[in-house]
């Protein structure tokens, strides 16, 4: 049976690991390679790396720190962040990055979903979507890291770029990232149960139960955490008993 | 004694190499390890390993756009005889054709075509993620136990039309070819460079594998 994944994401700004609530009031938590070796080792199925360095003359130190992790971690490894042209997600494969997922240049030019899909494959090309809520099951997509508000629905969106050949949905929460309340299954389960395409569940993880909500009322493929895991709150083999225990199929 | 890995472009060629690397430098008996796509240097392979990412037609196109790449792989898996490692789409190039996109030839090193994976409606596709594994006995699946779990990421499968081609299956829900084997041809869906600890064992065992 084909697992539920469990994907610790790790905020990266100039290489150092940061993670934000509701995206800003950055805390420093660490090495990225240094973290991703530990969550490698603990079982987790894949790692995210989420660049949120403002200054493209600092991206070189995420080139390294991707090449370093890739290096170390056989596990894949989705890389994100500042993502703008094909170029940015050749590069970031060359070092290593298994996935790329683009976020504010696919809102802006949807074709370089479908080109970048045909070029790499859909299974490298992992759109983010930042949805906040916009009235009963409608939500808003937001772009810049969520700075950037704009009056695209959230769920034609994402059938529309599945269509377009998008691999995988990164579906954050907006109004739950950083409240550690819980997934927004509506969100969820409303995007998932109209895409043929996995869906990573994102935002306001915050205990175990958490997870198995969002397997089994979001729908979600995949599971993605932050500041759960890096101040050691749970580990990565905790979810992974808790949902195994709630009979949902994980890689043990 | 060399092994070469194939660079024609794909995506995983780094992660593939690296795995390969991390491996190789534990072995008693190490390789040397050449990325190329230089035929001179492929007919000096020992063993072969292909990578592949993306669409069948994408990775066979670059292929043969490299002068002389097709040929010499082909002198030397089918010709010599040296053993061979396809990896995801890396593996499903040696069926006879492929159904993704239109028909599109394949190198027929293994008779089956690749097809889309059949799945009822509530199952997504990219089938993506870990997923079990059981398999036939064979040195190549050595200290791995039944139902371990391995990476996938696709859309389509390598239907082998002699079920003695395909060594190891998955279920989604229906059963996918999950590696296949033919003489000294061995290819994954999955990918062992991905794969961790069992992917890493999967490596090791093609090392050490002497195909008779």
């Amino acid at each position: 049976m084909l697992k539920k994944r469990i994907i610790p994401c790790l905020d990266v700004d100039q290489g150092r690991v940061v993670k934000g609530v509701n995206f800003v009031d950055l805390i420093d938590a660490g090495d990225p390679v240094e973290q991703a070796k530990i969550y490698n080792s603990e079982g987790a199925d894949e790692l995210c790396f989420l660049d949120i360095t403002a200054s493209s003359d600092d991206r070189e130190t995420l080139f390294e720190v991707v090449k370093k992790t890739a290096e170390n971690c056989f596990i894949p490894l989705t890389v994100g962040g500042g993502v703008r042209t094909i170029d940015d997600i050749s590069r970031l494969l060359h070092h290593g990055a298994d996935k790329v997922s683009i976020n504010t240049a696919a809102v802006e030019n949807i074709d370089m979903v479908a080109e970048a899909a045909k070029k790499y494959g859909s299974s490298t090309i992992v759109i983010a979507v930042d949805a906040k809520k916009n009235g009963d099951k409608s939500w808003n997509i937001f772009t810049h890291g969520g700075r950037k508000s704009t009056d695209i629905d959230a769920l034609e969106y994402c059938i529309e770029v599945a269509n377009l050949g998008a691999g995988e949905i990164l579906l954050t929460s907006m109004d739950r990232d950083g409240t550690k309340i819980g997934f927004d299954t509506e969100l969820l389960s409303t995007v998932s149960s109209a895409v043929d395409i996995p869906v990573i569940a994102s935002g306001g993880v915050g205990n175990l139960e958490h997870f198995v909500e969002g397997v089994l009322k979001g729908g979600a493929s995949a599971l993605l955490a932050a500041s759960i895991f890096h101040f050691g709150e749970y580990s990565i083999k905790d979810v992974k008993t808790y949902l195994a225990e709630r009979n949902i199929a994980v890689r043990i | 004694m060399k092994l070469v890995i194939i660079n024609y472009g794909s995506g995983n060629l780094h992660s593939v190499h690296k795995a390969f690397e991390a491996v190789n430098n534990n072995s008693e008996n190490p390789y040397e390890i050449i990325v190329t796509n230089t035929p001179s240097e492929i007919l000096n392979a020992d063993k072969l390993v292909l990578p592949g990412v993306g669409a069948f037609q994408d990775c066979k196109n670059a292929i043969h756009k490299i002068d002389g790449l097709f040929e010499s792989l082909e002198q030397v898996v089918i010709g010599e005889k040296k053993a061979f490692m396809g990896i995801c789409v890396g593996m499903q190039l040696l069926a006879e054709k492929s159904l993704e996109f239109g028909e599109c030839e394949g190198f027929g090193w293994i008779p089956g075509e690749v097809i889309k994976i059949d799945t009822p409606a509530d199952y997504k596709i990219p089938h993506m993620g870990w997923n079990e594994v059981t398999f036939r006995n064979h040195e190549l699946l050595n200290n791995i136990s039944q139902n371990s779990d391995f990476y996938f990421v696709h859309s389509f499968y390598f239907r082998t039309h002699k079920n003695e081609n395909c060594i190891a299956t998955t279920k989604y829900p229906n059963p996918i070819t999950a590696a296949v084997l033919k003489e000294n041809i061995f290819g994954t869906q999955f990918h062992p460079e991905k794969s961790h600890n069992n992917g890493k064992q999967i490596i090791t065992n093609f090392l050490e594998w002497e195909p008779s």
